[in-house]
């Protein structure tokens, strides 16, 4: 009994000063002067900016992520094809990616010396320092999440439904919708949760493609250190809540739709 | 037996085969495979930046760090893992949702947390900006899910019936995890001790702001990389971003080994 | 499906590269991390002119060695501003900014400011001269001179002064090496040296007198001595030779010369170039102040000291290493 008192007080303990306390300090510290001042700090200019510049690009990554993902995972569970191994480990790559070497790598491809920079540049489009180069950057590091939710569930389900429609007369298009979609939805959802917060709160390889371009290329990850090198720590710290205020959601709709029962 | 799917016309009967994977095959070579290519291409000569002192001092204390978060990270994990599923008490719910907040929160917000409570001008009076142990603590902080939430459905899954046998022949609760149920864990908490190594590695964001990234004392490699391309010196950010990528692999494989060997018995059916 | 996915990535990449609806001309500013303040002033007094209307501006700012470096890989830029020649001298060298940069009436420089000591509140540690930091127990900061420029202008103002005082060169490089043994962190950029030094680390900053002199302005606790020796840092700045604004460019950096602009920089906290405004204005002026030619010029102080293998700042930055 007591031992499992003393456990229970330990990992609670360890929670709080790691992570509950941190975190509820910083919603402390932005509002225990009221809601002006970090409300004046989050409509400034440059963090709206950031703000929609951070909507922006998840709004261009998460659906090309999701409908990558499920064809992906049709197409590592339902298929026999040489290289299957290869596109397993390239898909689970980015999880193990620092951020920063995503960046890199990007720079080296679409860098003025890079091996696409000058064509690309020659024909106007710029995508290092620019937007492109942000957007490829946040997909390149939330690739994996609906892909790995949908395969387990993939897999579990079988094939024997949609077997039963194709002799049924079906065409592949109807089977996909009719059938398997359903079957996969709620883990797509928990996919799209997972891969729409890790494009919220990218920060190492925006950082490198970024340019520091004020106002521009700046995401709200990017704007949070910004403010705090700039001796703004309300600008810093009103911009870190809405973060956290995103992953909350987040996380309310990660234990929504969550696959297993946790608990 | 011959599938059903095996006995019809070659017209594949879901997604038209050859769409899917070009769209898949394309995506993926312009998001990852091409960039990848890059990087292994342009990496400049591996002896000059390993001769760097300042990068293998880098180097040294990411792969340092690392290890000892995650052997934190096995033991606390593994407890907290067993508190959510084991114990009782108001308010577990939101404490299992909570877990997965250093999943959802960015990286730089977690530093600023961090600093928050722990840095100069913190509330808890510590000050662990500039020092080793702020960079572990934000290792811990952005490590905390992984061992977690692969034990956790290990352990509810687990037959108690052994447990309880043991108990009733009056062996002690400590020889008892230790003999029962511990090697059923082994396997789960040294996949989530895989994951928690391969993001401890590479973080960034969480680290920066609390190390104060002074070189050969706190910086690690994700940052000595950053300011290599800061200073277009590309190809030696590249050649250690191999280095550390190619360390990354040979710990996951040792541990995948070491995973393979702790469920032999499992196999062996 | 994929027709859907070729679409949005297309229109993702298209929308980003459309020109602007309006005939709004935009100019990129490439700065180094110190004048974000005073261009805040400076770049709404400029477009309030005939000349500036309707002129847009983005703006980055960063070490100076550092935005160079971005700017050769690829950072889209028509004026750039930085805090020491070389770093010009590097876009020059990558074919990016014509070499008569230089050949105006103001030589290329378009703000002037010193060295200065930042001390704690009441000066606890009796810090008035470059003998003072290399006592025991005193924590210098400044920035990395690799990749910010503030941290080379701090170098060369330590080495100068030795030599203002009868040193002789290899006793100045002695200097050099002891003082960075005092020196507990180096930050990447002037700015975040001085982010460093306010939040609590460190007894004495070396930075730009307009960084201190802005600091104070803005209610931190940035107290600074100007020693008897110190430089003159002289920031330099340009038009980028495949800018697609030039005139509009040329047109804001003329702006910058000009009395107005001037005088604005000076309100921020920097020495004005243009002697009409340097008049009406109160800058200490110190007994032993010499500039980048007195210790060799930049060419040559590039590569003695700053060379990235062989330089004397390499050697002694690989000395502090453990």
């Amino acid at each position: 009994m007591i031992a499992r008192v003393s456990l229970r007080a330990g990992v609670l303990a360890y929670l709080a000063a790691i992570l509950l306390v941190p975190v509820g300090l910083v919603f402390w510290r932005t509002f225990e002067h009221g809601l002006h001042a970090p409300w004046a700090a989050i409509s400034a200019p440059d963090a709206r900016q950031a703000f929609w510049l951070t909507i922006e690009i998840a709004l261009v990554t998460v659906p090309l992520n999701t409908v990558f993902g499920v064809l992906c995972a049709l197409a590592i569970v339902r298929r026999r094809f040489p290289g299957k191994g290869l596109l397993n480990a390239l898909v689970d790559l980015p999880l193990a990616l620092s951020p920063v070497v995503v960046g890199l790598a990007l720079y080296l491809l679409y860098g003025r010396a890079g091996w696409l920079g000058p064509w690309l540049t020659s024909h106007g489009v710029q995508v290092l320092f620019a937007l492109p180069g942000m957007i490829l950057a946040t997909i390149f590091v939330s690739l994996p999440f609906v892909v790995r939710e949908v395969v387990p569930v993939l897999r579990e389900i079988g094939t024997d439904q949609e077997e039963a429609a194709a002799t049924l007369g079906a065409g592949s298009f109807a089977i996909f919708r009719r059938v398997t979609l359903p079957a996969i939805r709620w883990a797509i959802a928990y996919g799209v949760v997972l891969t729409t917060a890790r494009a919220l709160g990218e920060f190492g390889a925006v950082s490198v493609v970024s340019g520091r371009i004020v106002g521009k290329t700046e995401t709200l990850t990017l704007y949070v250190q910004d403010q705090y090198e700039s001796f703004n720590t309300t600008g810093a710290y009103a911009a870190s809540v809405l973060l956290a205020l995103l992953a909350i959601g987040t996380l309310v709709l990660m234990t929504v739709f969550r696959p297993k029962e946790g608990i | 037996m011959v599938s059903v799917t095996e006995a019809l016309p070659l017209r594949a009967p879901r997604l038209g085969l050859p769409v899917g994977a070009g769209v898949v095959g394309g995506y993926l070579s312009l998001i990852v495979l091409v960039p990848l290519a890059a990087l292994a291409a342009r990496a400049g000569d591996f002896s000059r930046v390993l001769s760097n002192p300042e990068a293998v001092s880098a180097l040294k204390l990411t792969l340092g760090l690392s290890f000892g978060v995650v052997v934190v990270n096995a033991v606390t994990g593994t407890a907290i893992a067993w508190v959510l599923v084991r114990d009782e008490f108001r308010g577990k719910q939101l404490v299992n949702a909570v877990i997965d907040l250093p999943f959802a929160l960015p990286t730089i917000v977690a530093g600023l947390t961090l600093l928050a409570l722990y840095g100069p001008r913190g509330s808890s009076g510590i000050n662990l900006a500039y020092t080793r142990a702020g960079v572990l603590l934000a290792l811990l902080f952005v490590t905390l899910p992984f061992v977690v939430r692969t034990v956790q459905p290990v352990l509810l899954e687990l037959d108690r019936d052994m447990e309880e046998a043991a108990a009733s022949l009056g062996a002690h609760s400590t020889a008892i995890f230790r003999r029962i149920v511990f090697p059923n864990l082994l396997p789960a908490i040294l996949s989530g001790v895989a994951l928690a190594f391969a993001r401890a590695v590479g973080e960034f964001g969480a680290v920066v702001l609390i190390s104060g990234n002074l070189p050969f004392k706190t910086e690690v490699a994700s940052v000595f990389i950053f300011g290599r391309i800061q200073s277009n010196d590309v190809a030696g950010a590249a050649a250690l971003s191999l280095v550390l990528l190619g360390i990354s692999f040979a710990v996951l494989l040792g541990v995948g080994a070491l995973r393979r060997w702790a469920t032999r018995h499992d196999r062996q059916s | 499906m994929r027709r859907i996915a070729l679409l949005c990535l297309t229109l993702g990449i298209a929308a980003t590269n459309a020109p602007a609806a309006s005939k709004d001309t935009t100019l990129a500013l490439v700065a180094y991390s110190t004048p974000k303040e005073a261009f805040a002033k400076i770049i709404p007094a400029f477009q309030a002119t005939p000349a500036g209307r309707g002129i847009n501006f983005t703006q980055s700012y960063g070490p100076s060695g550092d935005q160079a470096q971005a700017i050769v890989a690829g950072l889209p830029a028509d004026v750039v501003d930085l805090s020491l020649a070389p770093d010009l001298q590097t876009l020059v060298k990558a074919g990016l900014v014509d070499k008569s940069w230089d050949k105006n009436a103001y030589q290329g420089i378009v703000t002037r400011s010193v060295v200065v000591f930042v001390v704690r509140q009441g000066n606890p540690k009796h810090i008035k001269d470059w003998g003072d930091l290399v006592k025991p127990g005193v924590e210098v900061l400044t920035p990395n001179p690799f990749t910010s420029g503030g941290a080379r202008w701090n170098v060369m103002a330590a080495y100068g002064a030795q030599l203002r005082a009868g040193k002789t060169p290899a006793q100045a490089t002695a200097y050099l090496t002891t003082l960075f043994h005092h020196v507990s962190v180096q930050d990447k950029s002037a700015r975040d040296a001085l982010n460093t030094f306010l939040s609590g680390k460190g007894d004495l900053l070396l930075t730009y007198e307009n960084e201190a002199k802005l600091a104070l302005a803005k209610g931190q606790a940035a107290y600074y001595v100007i020693p008897k020796a110190t430089i003159r840092i002289e920031n330099p700045v340009a038009v980028l030779k495949n800018s697609k604004n030039k005139a509009a460019a040329q047109a804001f950096v003329k702006f910058l010369y000009s009395t107005a602009g001037q005088r604005l920089f000076a309100e921020s906290g920097y020495r004005p170039v243009n002697l009409r405004v340097i008049k009406s204005f109160n800058f200490p002026v110190r007994p032993w102040l010499f500039t980048i030619g007195y210790v060799g010029g930049w060419d040559k102080v590039e590569k003695q000291f700053f060379d990235p293998n062989n330089g004397v700042m390499a050697k002694i930055e690989r000395g502090l290493g453990h």
